[in-house]
């Protein structure tokens, strides 16, 4: 469904002849905030749905939106009924970098097509506008389903209706099927719920707590928090069930596993001796080590970057932050107010959420600019978001 | 012709798009941290180890928690014993004995029954952390049943709510308080 074939056909145009470079600009070193700018764009020939789209794709990614005198790109298109042209032009040069139309499914499917591929064809890495995100649903307090959008939080589509509390839904990386918590049975247990068939099944429903399943880059095994051994640790297992290992024999509470990208390790927070702080653990088992997030403090909920380099967490000193630090420890970057970050596939952009008055919203950070955008917003709070990647 | 080589270069991005995950640094196993001691400890941490490891395997600390049996949920038995934490924190305040006391003595005198304990928090804390610490603050109520009255383990089982089940809503230290607690549910025999 994610990956729903949108066609892209040239133009037969003979004025819009089809050019694709591969000499686009280097990738941004996004680590680095010296190679990092906001790349200022000028659009022209879009309305309506489409026009807000690609804006607001381009605006994620660290873009601004601004007139032609000040711009160094100029997208220039229009929309149809039933389809979408662009044409990418370096302003400088007038150098044509993309010249395309798109057509099928919808309009903003076209246009989170033509803005991928734009936003590609200038920072040089694959983009994002076209991912899905699930997230908690709240629509009334103490009431909350999983639901799945776009990441841009358009097209929710409810994944349960059971009237209850779930929490913290998680996917099998590049596939059609979420884990997820939820309280249907009265207790905690997790459920491993396969969106192809339908099908639906308790993981974990051992005593005390089962929850914060997180899924190995492979696919084939299960890190997550039970507490029937006395006290809320990490666990392991295959994603059939089998193979149960407790990773962290302590007596503290650990929480939020995450897996690094090659599944050798799990980071997870923990308040061993009394001071909260993130760990690492070989996914095999062994000795826990402590993460260091120099310069802030109570760091929880850390996500691993799909390329290995950061885990972005959150640190809670009086407010909540969504903070990044270095996969092997160091000095933590504070970024903005947040909660819960969870990366894209392009390790650049994170969804998380953000407290509003007695709401929470889901909000789009773009890393290197820190420039932050909320999604379609719904009645009722959303939180826990999950990235598909 | 010329479309169809286009489709297939858009489909080799997707692939690409899809697969590239590459990871190619291995972080450091061992970090010291100046500052950071091992504390004397019930995790059973070795001085003799640098402190910021500890180590893994597969031991337990903490008694097995029993699975809860199916029974008729009362709510009311032993609603007037909820107790309540401080901020951040699981331990039993001094404060709150005399009520797990209570507890003790309604269990000991109503066989048949088994005892749940759901943890609670308030929101001043991330989603699943919280619900961590619900689990830790139920628990610490378990083992303060097991311990100083000897109720058997197989009695006391616990559930966690983490802050989805606030009794109230508002933003005050007030509310706060009365959202970090144990309740006490009943479960008798159908």
């Amino acid at each position: 469904m994610k990956l729903k074939s949108i066609l892209s056909v040239a133009l037969g145009l003979a004025a819009l002849t089809v050019t694709i470079k591969t000499n686009a600009a280097q990738p941004f070193d996004i680590y680095n905030p010296g190679g990092v700018r906001i790349v200022p764009i000028a659009l022209s020939g879009y309305t309506g749905e489409v026009a807000a789209v690609v804006k607001f794709d381009l605006e994620v990614a660290g873009f601004e939106v601004t007139t032609p005198e000040k711009a160094d790109f100029t997208l220039t298109g229009r929309n149809e009924a039933s389809r979408i042209e662009g044409r990418l032009q370096r302003a400088s040069t007038k150098e044509t970098l993309l010249a395309k139309a798109y057509t099928g499914e919808n309009a903003r499917a076209q246009a989170h097509t033509l803005t991928d591929e734009v936003i590609q064809a200038i920072l040089g890495v694959p983009w994002i506008a076209r991912t899905k995100i699930v997230y908690k649903h709240e629509a009334r307090e103490g009431q909350s389903e999983i639901v799945i959008s776009d990441y841009d939080g358009h097209n929710p589509k409810p994944v349960t209706q059971d009237g209850t509390i779930v929490a913290s839904p998680a996917w099998i990386p590049k596939q059609w099927h979420l884990f997820y918590t939820s309280y249907k049975s009265g207790y905690p247990w997790i459920y491993s719920h396969n969106l192809t068939s339908g099908e639906r099944r308790p993981f974990a429903k051992f005593a005390g707590l089962n929850a914060s399943a997180t899924i190995s880059p492979d696919g084939n095994r299960v890190a997550m928090i039970l507490s029937k051994a006395g006290s809320p640790d990490v666990w392991v297992c295959n994603v059939d069930g089998s193979g149960l290992k407790q990773l962290t024999p302590t007596r503290e509470d650990e929480s939020s596993p995450c897996w690094s990208p090659d599944g050798t390790k799990i980071c997870f927070a923990s308040r061993l001796n009394e001071r909260r702080a993130l760990y690492t653990v070989p996914a095999a088992g062994g000795a826990m080590t402590l993460l260091r997030t120099a310069g802030v403090s109570n760091p929880s909920e850390p996500d691993w970057s799909p390329d290995g380099r950061m885990i972005v967490f959150t640190s809670q000193m009086g407010d909540f932050n969504i903070c990044t630090v270095p996969a092997e420890g160091g000095t933590a970057t504070v970024l903005v107010s947040g909660e819960d970050p969870s990366w894209a596939q392009n390790s650049r952009t994170v969804i998380f959420t953000r407290r509003s008055g007695n709401k929470r919203v889901l909000s789009l950070l773009d890393v290197p600019t820190k420039r932050v955008k909320d999604t379609a917003q719904i009645s009722g709070s959303r939180s826990q978001p999950s990235w598909a990647r | 012709m010329k479309s169809a080589k286009l489709l297939n270069l858009l489909l080799v991005s997707l692939l690409l798009a899809t697969f590239a995950t590459g990871c190619k640094k291995n972080p450091k196993n061992i970090t010291n941290i100046p500052g950071m001691r091992a504390q004397p400890s019930d995790t059973g941490m070795n001085p003799g180890i640098p402190p910021n490891v500890v180590p893994g395997g597969s031991g337990t600390v903490g008694s097995e928690i029993p699975m809860p049996r199916d029974g008729k949920r009362d709510t009311t038995a032993l609603a007037a014993y909820t107790i309540y934490f401080e901020f951040d924190r699981s331990a039993i305040k001094p404060s709150e004995q005399s009520k797990l006391d209570s507890v003790a003595t309604y269990l000991k005198s109503t066989p048949g029954v088994q005892l749940l304990v759901e943890g609670h928090c308030d929101e001043r804390g991330t989603e699943e952390y919280n619900r961590a610490l619900g689990e830790r603050r139920a628990i610490a109520a378990r083992e303060y049943l097991l311990q100083r009255h000897g109720i058997s383990s197989e009695l006391v089982t616990t559930a966690s709510f983490g802050e989805d089940k606030p009794v109230s809503l508002e933003k005050t230290e007030e509310a706060y308080a009365k959202n970090r607690r144990d309740e006490f549910v009943i479960l008798r025999p159908q």
